[in-house]
């Protein structure tokens, strides 16, 4: 019997200043990481409504993670902050409804940490796929 | 509904060695809304732009998707190409199959399965964009140099002589950096004082350079031709305007056994000090970490031979707010430290130096007054090793150097070498090396002098120990041309450290959001074709912040970033950015709660009357966002409580079509 690997299904939201500009310099640099991540440029981390991040979950997404420039270095001043008061919450609000606190990830990666961000995927993606399929949230009824 | 053109571009075999591009483009041709699917050998030449630019009006297009490189990139371009061919520019949709696809996958099957959903979530996005035009901004006709060495000098008198002002902000109190510190420069052996210090005062000079000196860049706002600076100006606790420069106070200063910075710690300076005699400004600067007065309260003696009054002891650091149209950062370069490399002794003996301590000891100005001496007794040196790439082209042990060529060490070592035996004929001159690399214009010639008139003995190997050893330093290393171990009595030891960027390089390229690469060089737009640009619009890269170079190089790439600097500040107005946020005035309910998370203060309230299905009118106040001051963040849309706001070009519905897209 053959056995298929599980291949996590993976939504990552960058910001387009700092982490869209880290995974351009990974991808300059070469450095590998799982093709299940699939990259969405947002201007700003903080143009991620928890909402995207539950119709991902709704869509059968394993894993959503979302990256923005580091606190303090944030191209519009403020923006990295909200997010980080937004995710705080979206993260109780996901505990509650139980889906593992793992599958969700908030990860500053500046413009020049290439390295850090195929790190933090290589990482993200072995994390969600030990977690296995996310199917708490998923809603059958988006199935083809 | 929208009718879309897909373009799949190979990018040779950048794209295409990974991905199925034919696959993908056939693959999205079967996409609703996908009129035409075609894929090309380079999307982005006149060729390829004249092929998408056609399909556009052939088939009627109303937006297209781009499978190429990153937005980053090309997004540019493609949006050129489809407004020459008569349809909105912001109907242009980039999948960025090569920094995020291509480059990062090996397997043919898994990167073209990628590339497909990339260019799906794009057409998804696309077929819900709407036309969009930008607004202008103006643009402030002042730029920043960060960084006064020969970089930073160069680019702000190139722009300064066109007419614009140019800020210099300097950490240390006076400009000139290592240049300042070098003895001659190759390959035409000019002293390095003789042609810095007249461009050093020419900046002194220039009614349009402003420098300033012992200060720090601590904040960046803003964007392309509107950057918000706030400099610290540290206190040098002596009146900048004031102090005449004569250097009375210097003299006179009783704690002066404060290793010299300038000196590299070789000799001793007072704890109020001006670094060298050609400084810019001439001012003096007071130490707070070794002056008596500051620490204690008692002393006082610079204030009281000080004629002109200068000295405050009660100075603090200041903070100046500035208003730039372009950033140059020329932050420069420093040795690595030598703490790893111990097997060359260099903690262990004093005669054992790097190339700019070297600099410095056969300096006029330097700690010896020019005569090359050995730091431990005083005595003329007879036998030299120079040991090259120390910490250079280290790919075994990349915890201690560098992986890089550092460029430099291999002229200025046969410009040492040459000097020496030009001056000590006596001193017999070995030069271990690697490789000699020489190019440049007359490069090679210095060289070939070096050896064959000069007779310095060059040795193919690298040295393995050095021992201090009575009075001597007993260097061991191998000849790998004649196959054996080679042991030579040295009096000194010179280590050509590999180079490094500075320090505060990492710190600053994060206030601009400019990239760096994994070495903490600055990343420059393209390799070949933008090198002085940063990604990041209106930030210029000059000097050694980019990479090892030398002065002729390094000078040729501030006139360079002075040019692109000059090219941006001609220019009276710049186009702005149209994806901003707008309101929908039916469903806001004017509680403010955008407002106040805007940071930028774009939003505020405006009294509407709307026409109610009983035919009455009502007043309501709604959010009105003021276009020319949204940056297009986007955080007011999350904040809004009755989902009233979006952005334009990064609307709700866009992104959620993005996320069923990827998620299908």
């Amino acid at each position: 019997m053959q056995v298929t690997e599980y291949k996590p299904l993976i939504v990552a939201f960058c910001c387009n200043w700092c982490s869209y500009a880290g995974a351009d310099l990974a991808g300059n640099n070469r450095l590998s990481y799982p093709a299940d991540v699939k990259i969405i440029r947002v201007p700003c981390s903080c143009r991620v409504n928890p909402m995207f991040i539950l119709r991902a979950f709704q869509r059968g997404a394993d894993g959503v993670i979302l990256c923005g420039c580091h606190p303090g270095d944030c191209h519009y001043t403020t923006g990295n902050y909200y997010t980080r008061r937004r995710m705080a919450l979206l993260f109780s609000m996901l505990d509650y409804l139980g889906i593992e606190r793992e599958r969700t990830r908030v990860e500053w990666v500046s413009a020049a940490e290439g390295a850090k961000f195929a790190a933090t995927m290589n990482d993200f993606v072995k994390t969600v796929a030990a977690l296995g399929e996310n199917k708490r949230l998923e809603d059958i009824r988006c199935k083809k | 509904m929208q009718r879309i053109g897909v373009f799949v571009c190979h990018c040779g075999t950048n794209i295409a060695g990974t991905v199925d591009v034919a696959a993908v483009a056939e693959a999205l041709g079967h996409e609703p809304g996908v009129v035409v699917s075609r894929d090309y050998q380079y999307m982005c030449s006149q060729a390829g732009q004249n092929m998408i630019a056609e399909e556009i009006k052939n088939n009627r297009l109303t937006g297209i998707v781009v499978c190429s490189c990153s937005p980053r990139m090309h997004e540019a371009t493609f949006r050129k190409t489809a407004a020459s061919a008569g349809i909105n520019p912001y109907m242009v949709e980039i999948a960025n199959i090569r920094e995020q696809c291509s480059w990062v996958h090996k397997d043919m099957a898994v990167g073209t399965e990628k590339a497909i959903i990339l260019a799906r979530a794009a057409v998804a996005k696309v077929n819900l964009n709407a036309p969009l035009t930008p607004g202008e901004t103006p643009v402030t006709k002042r730029a920043l140099v960060i960084g006064g060495g020969i970089a930073g000098i160069q680019t702000a008198l190139d722009i300064a002589d066109a007419g614009f002002p140019v800020d210099i902000v300097e950490q240390k109190p006076t400009i000139g950096g290592k240049m300042a510190q070098l003895d001659k420069t190759f390959p035409t052996l000019d002293c390095a004082a003789c042609i810095l210090t007249p461009k050093m005062v020419d900046v002194a000079q220039n009614d349009k350079i402003r420098i300033f000196s012992y200060s720090e860049v601590t904040g960046v706002k803003g964007f392309v031709g509107n950057f918000d600076v706030t400099i610290k100006r540290k206190a040098r606790y002596v009146k900048e305007d004031i102090c005449t420069g004569c250097g009375l106070c210097t003299e006179k200063c009783p704690q002066k056994k404060i290793p010299n910075e300038f000196n590299l710690g070789m000799d001793n300076r007072h704890a109020i000090y001006i670094p060298f005699a050609q400084a810019v400004p001439k001012v003096a600067t007071i130490d707070p970490e070794h002056c008596m007065m500051l620490k204690t309260g008692k002393c006082g003696v610079c204030s009281k031979v000080c004629g002109a009054g200068a000295i405050d002891y009660k100075a603090k650091d200041e903070y100046v707010e500035e208003k730039y149209g372009a950033i140059v950062v020329a932050t420069g370069f420093n040795p690595i430290s030598m703490d790893k490399f111990d097997e060359f002794a260099y903690s262990q003996s004093k005669d054992v130096v790097t190339s700019l301590e070297l600099e410095r000891l056969m300096n006029a100005a330097g700690p010896t007054g020019g005569t090359l001496l050995r730091p431990s007794d005083g005595e003329h040196p007879h036998t030299i090793v120079f040991v090259q790439c120390v910490g250079s082209r280290c790919t075994a042990c990349a915890d201690k150097g560098k992986e890089y060529c550092s460029k430099i060490c291999c002229m200025y070592t046969a410009k040492h070498a040459m000097l020496i035996r030009d001056k000590y004929p006596d001193t017999e001159v070995y030069v271990f090396y690697i490789d000699v690399r020489t190019p440049g214009k007359n490069f090679d010639e210095f060289y070939r002098r070096a050896v064959e008139e000069y007779g310095v003995h060059y040795i193919k190997g690298m040295v393995g120990k050095v021992t201090p050893e009575g009075g001597k330093l007993k260097v061991q290393g191998s000849d790998l041309i004649y196959g054996k171990q080679l042991h030579i009595d040295a009096d000194m030891v010179v280590l050509a450290a590999a180079i490094e960027p500075d320090k505060s390089a990492r710190h600053l390229a994060t206030m601009l959001t400019a990239s760096m690469d994994t070495n903490d060089f600055f990343t420059e737009a393209h390799p070949k074709l933008r090198p002085v640009e940063s990604p990041t619009a209106g930030v210029f890269l000059s000097g050694t912040c980019q990479g090892p170079k030398d002065i002729p190089e390094t000078v040729s790439q501030a006139g360079a970033a002075a040019s692109k600097v000059i090219g941006l500040l001609c220019k009276d107005k710049l186009t702005g950015n149209p994806c901003v946020a707008h309101p929908d005035e039916l469903m806001c309910n004017g509680c403010s709660t955008c407002a106040n998370v805007c940071p930028y203060g774009a939003i505020t309230y405006i009294d509407k009357e709307f026409r109610m299905p009983d035919r009455t009118t009502k007043t309501r106040r709604v959010a009105s966002v003021n276009e020319a001051v949204c940056q297009g963040c986007g955080a007011c849309t999350v904040a809004c409580m009755s989902g009233a706001m979006d952005l334009r070009g990064f609307s709700n519905k866009q992104i959620m079509a993005e996320v069923d897209a990827i998620c299908k």
